[in-house]
């Protein structure tokens, strides 16, 4: 599957969609980018006129780069390739630690290194960096993964 | 031996536990998802420490039939005869 298939294949849409591009997959981890546009609309009340991406949207990107993409990866031989499935994701655990303030405009680079995929259960060690290679985020992400059947 | 393998199951489960949820609760025929509260990714990450603990493999259809404490047991009894 190529990385812009992968991307092809994330189950969100605008105004929830936090990934640009894929720079690395493998079984093993997975490094991709996102930018925050300044018109998203969170910016409007976090914080009221001192606009901050949100810690939960850092940890959603973290989650859509480094948890979604890569189960994606990994599942893809599995029927979705022939679109006869479909996917179920469902975050289940998070840990994460801010360390920088991500403002409006930013492009962050996500890294991902996977700890296990056992049972359609996905756990990841994820790092977000800015574009000064500082870090901005870290943490530990689990997700559930299930491949669903169209018309089931 | 079966005893203790419980006494080892029990210690496990335990620790994912939900707070409304007291130790007392994890009995032999224990529904983990229905009666115990557990998640299936807390669910999974029993199954991780079961093999840790008792130094075995377990399997998707293994997955699939552990719905209680007892499943988990037998289980555990199955892999430990076939080492």
């Amino acid at each position: 599957m190529t990385y812009q298939e992968i991307i092809d294949r994330l189950p969100y849409s605008q105004p929830f969609h936090f990934v640009d591009e894929l720079q690395h997959v493998d079984s093993d981890g997975v490094e991709g980018s996102y930018c925050f546009h300044p018109d998203l609309h969170f910016y409007q009340g976090h914080f009221k006129e001192n606009p901050v991406t949100p810690g939960v949207i850092l940890t959603e990107c973290c989650a859509q780069i480094g948890l979604v993409c890569l189960g994606i990866h990994l599942l893809g031989h599995e029927g979705l390739d022939d679109g006869l499935k479909s996917l179920q994701v469902a975050f289940s655990s998070s840990e994460m630690e801010f360390l920088l303030p991500v403002f409006p405009g930013e492009t962050v680079r996500v890294i991902s290194k996977k700890e296990y995929f056992r049972f359609n259960k996905l756990k990841c060690s994820v790092q977000m960096f800015n574009a000064k290679e500082e870090l901005v985020c870290k943490g530990i992400l689990a997700g559930m993964f299930k491949m669903v059947e169209h018309g089931s | 031996m079966k005893e203790e393998h419980f006494v080892k199951l029990k210690e496990i489960v335990s620790n994912y536990l939900p707070d409304d949820v007291s130790s007392e609760a994890i009995q032999l025929e224990s529904n983990f998802l229905e009666e115990l509260n557990i998640n299936s990714a807390n669910l999974v990450d029993i199954v991780l420490d079961v093999e840790d603990a008792f130094d075995i493999m377990l399997e998707n259809e293994d997955m699939d039939g552990m719905q209680t404490m007892a499943d988990a047991q037998q289980i555990i009894q199955a892999k430990l005869e076939a080492k």
